[in-house]
């Protein structure tokens, strides 16, 4: 079965909503139990990981250059550089090593 | 009165460099909703409710697959629940009085950034600072994917080629400076790499959508990572840890 977007939208819309709403309406005061304190901390770096991790390799034309805009992205993050700039960075690689690749190949 | 319209200015004021990044960002994800056959109103309207990047990537690869609604539902409560989190640590900062009203529409304009710079605010919060960021920052946000849409058919292939990689640079600014602060996180970002490489190498899994896999191992490496290294910090919701992360949405 097919399926509409704008019903896919709406709920995704819906879920996004009671999920910033209902703790600002509802909690009141903090959470004690240390395992969900700890899983929802967790939560946002394994699923960027598991987002970008193998992604960043299968999205451009060639892997070669997915791998690099990794690690250069990586090593910028490391030293420090902000996401703008690390977003560019990746960018940069990844357009220069698909520009070059016809002449090294 | 004065007070909040002062405080509606400075939200705007600091919510311009927010939008200017929002809308080079949201580009790379109008280019991947055009794959998922969104049309630029379907995707402005999606970045202006959800306005989650990470929410939003696994919301066009739920579409892309045609998967039942409840698992968009599913996939977007797991990819957005750090809003969760976020929602939990502004309640702490409202004044006991606030109105449901703002309550309800400060949550609403919950992204990385507008907490980052609300929770960052001295005293009691004022809901009308928010509303400035998001006034600019939201519009942002939803006429770059737009753009990213119609552009993505106009630009070059090499361009949007490039511009695929710009999420994750986003998402790699996040983790890695995390990583490097915290160890434990650093070994979670680890284990992620790994796990989801391994899973998508799986013929077995084949069938198993994108946001599906991203979903499952996020509960279970963020549950693994809970039961074996619980933080160490009193407060779960402290903030220093997670301005350590940089700006995201």
């Amino acid at each position: 079965m097919t399926h509409n977007i704008y019903l896919y939208i709406l709920v995704a819309a819906a879920v996004s909503f009671l999920i910033r709403v209902l703790p600002l309406t509802l909690i009141r005061r903090k959470i004690k139990n240390p395992f969900i304190r700890s899983f929802l901390y967790y939560v946002p770096y394994v699923t960027l990981s598991v987002m970008t991790f193998p992604a960043i390799i299968t999205a451009p034309k060639l892997p070669l250059a997915g791998i690099l805009a990794l690690t250069a992205g990586v090593a910028a993050a490391w030293k420090g550089l902000n996401m703008m700039g690390i977003a560019a960075l990746c960018c940069a690689v990844v357009f220069v090593c698909e520009m070059a690749a016809p002449y090294l190949m | 009165m004065n007070r909040n319209k002062n405080a509606f200015i400075n939200g705007i004021r600091d919510g311009i460099p927010i939008a200017l990044g929002y809308f080079a960002v949201a580009f790379s994800l109008g280019i991947v909703a055009k794959k998922a056959g969104l049309n630029p109103v379907q995707g402005f309207l999606s970045s202006l409710l959800n306005h989650a990047s990470a929410g939003e990537y696994a919301e066009f690869t739920v579409i892309m697959a045609n998967a039942p609604y409840i698992e968009m539902a599913f996939v977007i409560l797991i990819t957005n629940i750090r809003y969760m989190l976020m929602s939990c640590a502004l309640s702490q900062r409202f004044d006991p009085s606030t109105s449901n009203a703002h309550r309800f529409l400060v949550g609403f304009g919950i992204t990385d950034e507008i907490f980052g710079i609300s929770i960052g605010r001295i005293g009691a919060l004022n809901p009308y600072y928010n509303y400035g960021a998001m006034a600019i920052a939201l519009p942002g946000w939803s006429l770059g994917t737009a753009f990213g849409i119609v552009a993505g058919n106009i630009l070059p292939a090499s361009i949007v080629s490039a511009l695929s990689v710009a999420l994750y640079g986003m998402f790699i600014a996040i983790i890695i400076p995390a990583s490097r602060t915290d160890k434990i996180v650093g070994g979670v970002v680890i284990a992620s790499f790994l796990a989801s490489f391994a899973v998508s190498k799986i013929p077995q899994l084949d069938q198993m959508s994108d946001s599906m896999k991203i979903s499952l191992l996020t509960v279970i490496i963020a549950g693994a990572a809970a039961a074996l290294f619980p933080s160490k910090d009193d407060d779960g919701f402290d903030t220093d840890s997670r301005e350590e992360g940089g700006s995201r949405i």
